[in-house]
């Protein structure tokens, strides 16, 4: 970790180092703290400015957490997040006070899963989209107008539709509006924590290709939170993958996608059903259940589901590291195991005979 | 995996046959036609997959079909005729009958004697299927006993230890480990996985002929879902059961489907074999909709074909065929203003737009 944040710290607008959010269990009358839910175990990990960083994970595991520590809606118990303002100065969000972060608070925004909750039902688009510009302190209300108008048109909606209700619009025209809002005090990092996931597939590509063109005309820089890989795929320059809390693989998303190094990745990809029933896929590649957050087994968090398990694994938790430029994998065999990913992008090593095939006689084997 | 069982013969003995269906909803405000004409079959042993976005109308069909569409809503025309097992007076359990499910009472004995029994339902959301105050167990013993004559024609009735051993074989065949421990847990005290292996059991428990599957693994997580989906194409392979598989997610449906039908604003756009509607689509909307999805095996950051436009609020149909303002190939004089009918293209493909056919539907 240490190395791939010392290589990206010129250019990196965000890091976050051992993030730690534990939620206390409590029982009984008093209260008493009888455990911790480990929601987010030791995160690290590296935004650099204007790319998207894809954050993925099943649910449970910590991935919203970890979007919502790094808004700082939620207190982190331990970690670092170093984000480096407009300014060039480099600041850790983690210990800061409401009031210090206050000034902060436009460059990190948000975008919503649910387009129907996240919009205030008794607010015209107008003063849906204003309202974080009247926070921040933009009182005339002729200059709002014309900020939220220039708004508007960026994300594709018509300005006559401005001062009409959010019940008016469409899940996918209010995903817009939501985005709208996001970006009306011109933030530097944009959170997106399953914007796709609520909306109709026809309507998925439109918001999708809107965020590429946002991200290429006002040089965004992305933390894309999703459970669908090929979303994610499809968005993200690199990709970071968690399981229980912890982060167990983060590179390229061409690397990540053609060769994962984590078994746990591997079966990730081969369990998504590819839409053509020529490529048989969806597979069974993983028994038993995620293990409970708040007694994670010893050792490895993954092993009683990893096919390639070994005493090392159940014994001793691996560490993330660096297995190749840019590849970081927290597995004791990353070097050892060769697994199937799902080929096909731009690098085309995998080639006519369908990657599925040779993914669905499952991975090579331990050649230790 | 995803060794489908091999597509079953056409042979002539639908087990369901939709016939034009219509189910509409009566509103203050006006009338929501959520399903307007809507006809397919389904054969004995076949997987067939209704697929489109929200306020299609796939959910409402496999309502109506169990005859539970909600008020206001009610089925206004169309006939759903199912094979239905006939129960002889003196017990013979050999014959078959067809009967119309449109004409049957909803609350009646008849309906009421295949719901659950012969069409079971496995719901979207197993959390909210499942009562939270009876243990799992007891609500599959319930529908054993309701249903028992499907478990023992003649003979005693089913007493409850028996139902109960029954629950525990149900639940090792679903997969659940610890079945006899996991018959006394509440579902709430289960993982979403093992919930919806519970809530399957349920729904296998009176051996139904036709299952109907509504999203049953858009609430749950990828790798569970590929357990869940294995699991259901091995039940289907074993036991020869009908399965009406709903989802929007269409790699879900060419994994596990052997005939589709495509819906859109509550009529069927295509309809056909798995690899016909992905390998020679026919409608524009099933062509849009195949080519806007990302896939994982699709090229990164590339831009997406898009199908313009979004679903019209129901109150607003457009006339002519529901998806002409959306369509890039529309045919301006003919589309906008004429239904065009569901006709056969090939030998098992139908589709229902002017490009492929001048028929006009005027039901």
């Amino acid at each position: 970790m240490r190395s791939d944040a010392a290589s990206a710290a010129a250019a990196s607008l965000l890091e976050v180092r051992n993030l730690r959010k534990f939620f206390p269990i409590q029982k009984g009358f008093a209260r008493r703290v009888v455990g911790h839910v480990r929601a987010v175990d030791d995160v690290s990990f590296v935004i650099r400015e204007g790319e998207t960083l894809g954050l993925v994970g099943e649910s449970g595991c910590g991935k919203t957490t970890t979007a919502r520590c790094i808004l700082r809606a939620m207190v982190p118990s331990d970690g670092q997040i170093l984000f480096r303002t407009r300014e060039g100065r480099v600041v850790d969000l983690a210990p800061l006070s409401r009031k210090d972060l206050r000034p902060l608070r436009p460059q990190i925004q948000m975008i919503f899963q649910d387009p129907f909750g996240s919009l205030n039902p008794r607010m015209t688009v107008f003063d849906n989209i204003g309202e974080p510009l009247l926070v921040n302190g933009l009182r005339d209300r002729r200059a709002r107008m014309a900020r939220v108008e220039e708004l508007v048109g960026l994300v594709g909606l018509r300005p006559e539709y401005m001062h009409r209700f959010p019940h008016a619009f469409s899940g996918g025209q209010r995903q817009r509006i939501g985005i709208a809002r996001a970006l009306a005090t011109q933030p530097r990092l944009v959170v997106a924590d399953e914007p796709v996931s609520a909306l109709d597939v026809s309507v998925q590509a439109q918001v999708l290709n809107l965020l590429l063109e946002l991200q290429g005309r006002l040089h965004l820089t992305y933390l894309f939170v999703a459970h669908d890989l090929s979303v994610v795929k499809h968005i993200s320059d690199r990709v970071a993958v968690m399981y229980v809390g912890q982060l167990v693989e983060t590179a390229a998303a061409g690397a990540i996608f053609t060769r994962p190094r984590h078994p746990y990745t591997a079966a990730l990809m081969r369990a998504v059903p590819v839409p053509d029933p020529r490529l048989p896929s969806g597979d069974v590649a993983l028994r038993g259940e995620v293990a409970n957050p708040a007694s994670p087994p010893p050792g490895c968090y993954f092993h009683p589901r990893c096919p390639f398990a070994v005493e090392r694994c159940r014994a001793e938790p691996p560490a993330l590291r660096e297995v190749a430029p840019g590849h970081l994998v927290r597995c004791h065999l990353a070097e050892e195991l060769t697994l199937p990913g799902i080929g096909a992008d731009d690098g085309g090593e995998l080639g006519a005979p369908a990657p599925g095939l040779s993914a669905s006689t499952g991975p090579t084997g331990i050649r230790a | 995996m995803t060794d489908r069982a091999p597509a079953p013969v056409r042979e002539d003995a639908r087990l369901l046959s939709v016939r034009n269906l219509k189910a509409h909803f009566f509103l203050d405000e006006g009338v929501v036609r959520a399903v307007d004409g809507v006809s397919f079959d389904v054969f004995p042993g076949q997987v067939v997959g209704i697929v489109g976005e929200s306020g299609c109308g796939k959910s409402v069909t496999v309502k109506a079909i169990l005859q539970i569409v909600e008020q206001p809503g009610r089925i206004v025309a169309g006939e759903i005729l199912f094979r239905r097992r006939s129960w002889g007076a003196e017990g013979d359990a050999g014959g078959e009958a067809v009967v119309d499910l449109a004409r049957l009472p909803p609350r009646g004995p008849e309906m009421r004697a295949i719901r659950g029994a012969e069409i079971a339902l496995i719901p979207q959301e197993p959390m909210a299927a499942f009562s939270p105050v009876h243990t799992v167990g007891d609500q599959v013993i319930e529908a054993i006993r309701v249903h028992q004559h499907h478990w023992r024609p003649e003979g005693p009735p089913v007493s409850r230890g028996e139902a109960r051993q029954m629950t525990v074989d149900l639940f090792r065949d679903v997969g659940i480990s610890m079945p006899e421990q996991r018959v006394d847990a509440y579902s709430w005290q289960l993982s979403g996985g093992l919930r919806q292996r519970a809530m399957i059991a349920m729904a296998l428990s009176c051996r139904p002929r036709l299952l109907i599957a509504d999203e049953p693994t858009t609430a749950i997580d990828v790798t569970t879902q590929a357990q869940v989906l294995n699991l259901l194409r091995e039940l289907q392979r074993k036991h020869r059961t009908a399965i009406i598989f709903i989802t929007h997610d269409l790699g879900v449906i060419a994994q596990i489907a052997h005939y589709v039908v495509v819906m859109y604003l509550g009529r069927v756009m295509e309809q056909g074999p798995v690899d016909a509607i992905f390998h020679a689509p026919k409608h524009p909307y099933t062509r849009a909709l195949l080519r806007s999805i990302p896939s994982v095996r699709s090229a990164p950051r590339a831009r997406l074909p898009i199908i313009s436009g979004s679903i019209p609020h129901p109150f607003n149909r457009p006339p002519g065929c529901p998806f002409h303002p959306r369509c890039q190939d529309a045919l301006p004089d003919k589309c906008a203003r004429r239904v065009p009918g569901l006709v056969a293209v090939g030998e098992q493909q139908a589709v229902s737009c002017f490009l492929h056919h001048d028929v006009e539907d005027r039901a």
